[in-house]
């Protein structure tokens, strides 16, 4: 994921604390004296892991929120001048985009993007982009792709509008910038799943309500690539062109502007990315397209219904995508040639050719499928899921749920401290603290005792994937496109399968979140494989190494930086994930998420869990990411 | 695409008239009655269970055959719908179970909601056993012999004890009050869906694999395959006063609709044809079972129930129609 790269590497505050540590015992040492410690520390105050209150005060909070909210929706005036006009603006704009596209008909539609798809990006492109529309029309799944289309356009318009502006005052205002950091990090960390409940409180249901979500999951990618494009104008550019006397607004519409062009298109082609990974997910908060299907799929056991569904945002990701990156690259269009294009597709829009078409299912097959596999592969998949659960998950989430929360605490403080700095020890200490505040203390631990087995398997497929395609370029190639069109499915199509397979339980959870997250590391690994300088490994092998040997002397311990990075978005793309397998019996925070927005008594509780994800997630991703940027020093 | 085109126009009207007093929450939905084109759109919630989506496969039917409006129907949650009689997104809800609390919030006090009658459907609910169970043992029926039974019951989710398996969470359920205050050594484990509760049913039954249950008529499977319910302390009036004292059974529902006030006020022949719609649990099984398990679409199922049973919803369409 360019998500991932597109975070800055802060300042590391490891270092001093590694010196500390180092100064006196080395690192390992004190590393294994703290697991000591841990250890008899949990012997001795092992607790019966009574479940979580029903009746926190943290939920009572969040109900009384909610009531307030209901009662003053429609005389409060931060509703009624505030939140309710952005509710109708939005859905002003998203009616317009609607009506615009579905005004165009079928073959409309389809010339249109045939001809954009064309004018930005050149031939190639042009026929992808006719092509994958047809394939909506061909899925029997036009109206849904176009509601989905233009949920997402509404989403991107948005971000684009708000978050490029904001992006090159980051990039130009120091103070903007450091206040925006960390609040964009939090943004990114934030599973899907959490915005929900608080976004219908505030914006209620609906499209309006489904654009703004897909929007916040969005624009944090927006203004950090357009940062990064406005702070990489080279310096010396910029005062050539004030020595010319250029104005410091002419120096931004006419020099930095143009020259981060094609970083500008990328935020683009980024933003509209994750916005489709989110659009299809606010269907449980009435946002139409694609979505619904799938959620309805999910509803009745029906894999094969979903795929269609699937394949069909899959469709127009790659057409967004590529006709994106097509125009990011292109420098110029040749008009003589693309204004007869742009007219016949006009033509064909206002004379409404909308030929009918064969529609092609791929459910029956893909149902037929599942079925064999249910039949055939139940004990085998009935063996694997109760022996994973009974040998790793029950005793990880037994151990963890009747650890106090005070020595969790302390020891998410203690190992902080050792490898990933203070900074970073003290926030993960509040995030853990925070779990007990909220009232949640059990049911977060199971959802990371799923995490951590789901981490644990998505690295080991991960790094074998990693390293098996660093080291034989043939299968990388075969791989790259699938790893494409993965890395675009909506997460809780991944949920699909592994229903099917093993039915509803955590172990489904985790098994979707490894099929979700295993594609960036795999993309991670190899590049940082890759990455080991040509001549180490020719030095390597001159020394007599077995490829064994260059692997794992050589190549591994040099990729540290990338595996810890790896592990980093993993686990983050985990917890995302395992939380949404709520829907389909994994249980704990997940589940709190789903009940919160479906019973009226669970609402409080719903929300606070909302809350305790976000905690365990910024808890994890600077543990990791202190980890990575401590063992990045330690080894240059 | 007209409608559409009007629904911006509104929009647009009531944005400028929102100017002068702030924007409400409903603010930009179009009038129902107002649209051109058809005779308006009449917007169903259909909440994830197949006998609901047999009422509204059969209103949406009637609605757009016998009386020429357009349906929309949204796959919403329980809670959900009525939230969207705030915001206009819903017109009516088909089959209610119960929910006093959200009648209180939005019929009451929002006043955004009304009812509109029975659905004639009756609503059980309550925890049930394949029949092969009760056959081996039979005094399992009575809920005070389900702790002597919790061993059958355990599996990979339960942690130790036995497997009450529930289904939706959004679902109308006192199952995990139940367990703590009849003192059950058991834990709720809830599959996620109707499709995945029925699955496991029917695993139970075809593999002679124990389990226990939650589950609710009307429903088509009770035609295929026996279940049998277990005997919780008898229901009385207000025992379920206090959600989290709850230690009696579920009452009887009688399932009914609501609609929204605007609904109510404006959609003339259908909001007519909503409150007259009225039929049995066996017509409600026999849609059901006709989009479950013969491989009808919704569309398909309601025609040929429509084709067949005239006489049961002539008198739904409203005179003069």
């Amino acid at each position: 994921m360019t998500v991932a790269a597109a975070r800055p590497a802060g300042p590391a505050g490891g270092t001093t604390a590694r010196r500390v540590a180092t100064g006196l015992f080395s690192v390992r040492t004190v590393g294994i004296a703290l697991v000591v410690a841990t250890v008899v520390a949990y012997l001795c105050f092992r607790t019966t892991a009574a479940a979580d209150s029903s009746d926190a005060a943290a939920f009572r909070f969040f109900t009384g929120v909610r009531d307030w909210v209901d009662a003053n929706r429609d005389t409060n005036p931060i509703f009624l001048f505030g939140v309710n006009y952005l509710r109708l603006g939005v859905k002003l704009l998203t009616d317009a985009v609607a009506s615009g596209l579905t005004g165009l008909g079928f073959g409309g539609l389809v010339a249109v993007a045939g001809a954009i798809g064309f004018v930005l990006g050149g031939w190639r492109s042009g026929l992808l982009a006719l092509a994958g529309f047809l394939g909506f029309g061909l899925l029997g799944l036009w109206d849904e792709s176009v509601e989905t289309l233009s949920l997402t356009i509404s989403a991107v318009l948005i971000a684009v509008l708000f978050g490029v502006p904001i992006g090159v005052l980051a990039a130009r205002v120091r103070w903007v910038g450091a206040v925006l950091r960390p609040l964009l990090d939090v943004m990114q960390i934030l599973p899907t799943f959490a915005y929900l409940a608080p976004m219908t409180l505030l914006f209620l249901i609906g499209s309006p309500a489904a654009v703004v979500v897909t929007l916040i999951y969005a624009i944090p990618v927006t203004i950090r690539i357009t940062e990064l494009g406005i702070g990489g104008v080279p310096a010396t550019t910029i005062e050539a062109a004030e020595a010319q006397g250029s104005t410091t607004w002419q120096v931004l519409t006419k020099v930095r502007l143009p020259m981060a062009r094609p970083t500008l298109v990328l935020a683009v082609n980024q933003t509209i990315m994750m916005a489709l990974a989110m659009v299809a997910i606010t269907a449980l908060i009435d946002g139409p397209g694609l979505g619904v299907n799938i959620l309805r799929a999910l509803e009745r056991v029906n894999v094969g219904a979903a795929f269609d569904a699937g394949v069909a945002i899959v469709l127009m990701a790659i057409v967004l995508d590529r006709v994106t990156s097509a125009a990011a690259k292109r420098r110029r269009t040749d008009w003589r040639i693309a204004a007869p294009v742009v007219i016949a597709a006009l033509i064909t829009a206002i004379v409404g050719i909308n030929p009918t078409l064969p529609e092609w299912s791929f459910a029956e097959p893909v149902n037929d499928l599942t079925h064999w596999v249910e039949i055939n592969w139940y004990d085998g998949t009935e063996w694997l899921k109760n022996t994973a659960t009974t040998i790793l998950l029950n005793p990880l989430e037994n151990v963890l749920t009747t650890t106090p929360w005070w020595l969790f605490t302390l020891v998410v403080l203690a190992f902080g401290m050792l490898f990933a700095g203070w900074r970073a020890a003290l926030i993960a200490g509040a995030c853990a603290a925070g779990l007990t505040g909220l009232g949640l203390y059990q049911h977060a631990m199971q959802t990371l005792a799923n995490v951590l087995v789901a981490t644990v398997l998505t690295l080991l497929a991960g790094i074998t994937g990693g390293v098996l395609c660093a080291r034989h370029d043939r299968l990388a190639t075969v791989v790259r496109p699938v790893l494409d069109a993965a890395q675009t499915m909506p997460s809780f199509v991944y949920l699909l399968p592994a229903v099917a397979l093993f039915g509803a339980t955590r172990f489904t959870a985790i098994v979707a979140a490894v099929i979700f997250a295993v594609p960036p590391v795999v993309r991670l690994v190899e590049r940082g494989v890759r990455d080991v300088p040509a001549t180490v490994v020719e030095a390597a092998l001159s020394a007599g190494s077995t490829p064994r040997q260059l692997l794992w002397k050589v190549q591994l311990p040099m990729a540290r930086g990338g595996l810890l990075l790896a592990a980093n978005q993993g686990i983050v793309m985990v917890l995302s994930m395992v939380v949404v397998g709520g829907l389909v019996g994994a249980g704990a925070l997940g589940y709190d998420v789903v009940a919160g927005f479906s019973q009226h008594e669970d609402f409080g509780k719903g929300l606070a869990a909302g809350f305790a994800i976000v905690l365990l997630g910024v808890l994890l991703d600077r543990l990791t990411q202190g980890f990575h940027r401590a063992a990045g020093r330690g080894s240059s | 695409m007209k409608y559409r085109k009007l629904t911006a126009v509104a929009a647009v009207g009531a944005l400028l008239l929102a100017g002068c007093s702030g924007a409400k929450s409903d603010a930009g939905e179009a009038d129902t009655a107002a649209s051109a084109g058809s005779k308006g759109t009449v917007n169903l919630a259909v909440n994830p269970w197949v006998g609901y989506e047999a009422d509204a496969a059969v209103v949406a039917y009637l609605l757009e055959h016998e009386l020429g409006y357009t349906v929309n129907k949204k796959d919403l949650k329980e809670e959900t719908s009525w939230q969207g009689f705030e915001t206009g997104e819903v017109d009516a809800i088909l089959e209610n179970w119960g929910h006093e609390d959200l009648k209180k919030k939005y019929i009451e006090e929002k006043k955004v909601a009304v009812e509109a009658g029975p659905s004639g459907n009756v609503g059980t609910i309550g925890w049930y056993v394949p029949q092969w169970m009760v056959d081996q043992y039979p005094d399992i029926t009575d809920w005070n012999n389900l702790n002597k039974y919790a061993d059958l019951f355990k599996t990979s989710e339960s942690g130790g004890k036995g497997q009450l398996l529930d289904g939706d969470p959004s679902y109308v359920t006192n199952d995990e009050a139940l367990v703590t205050n009849l003192k059950l050594n058991y834990k709720v484990v809830y599959a996620g869906s109707e499709a995945a509760l029925i699955k496991a049913a029917q695993q139970a039954t075809a593999q002679k694999k124990p389990l226990l249950f939650y589950f609710y008529e009307p429903q088509w499977l009770f035609s295929q395959e026996k279940y049998v319910r277990v005997k919780l302390p008898a229901y009385t009036d207000g025992c379920d006063a206090d959600a989290k004292k709850i230690a009696c059974d579920y009452p009887d529902y009688t399932l009914d609709k609501v609609v929204s006030q605007k609904f109510a006020d404006t959609g003339g022949a259908a909001y007519e044809l909503i409150k007259n719609f009225t039929w049995t649990n066996d017509d409600q099984n026999l849609v059901s079972d006709y989009i479950t398990n013969q491989g009808m679409d919704d569309e398909k199922a309601a025609e040929k129930w429509v084709k067949e049973h005239e006489s049961t919803w002539k008198p739904w369409i409203p005179a003069g129609s």
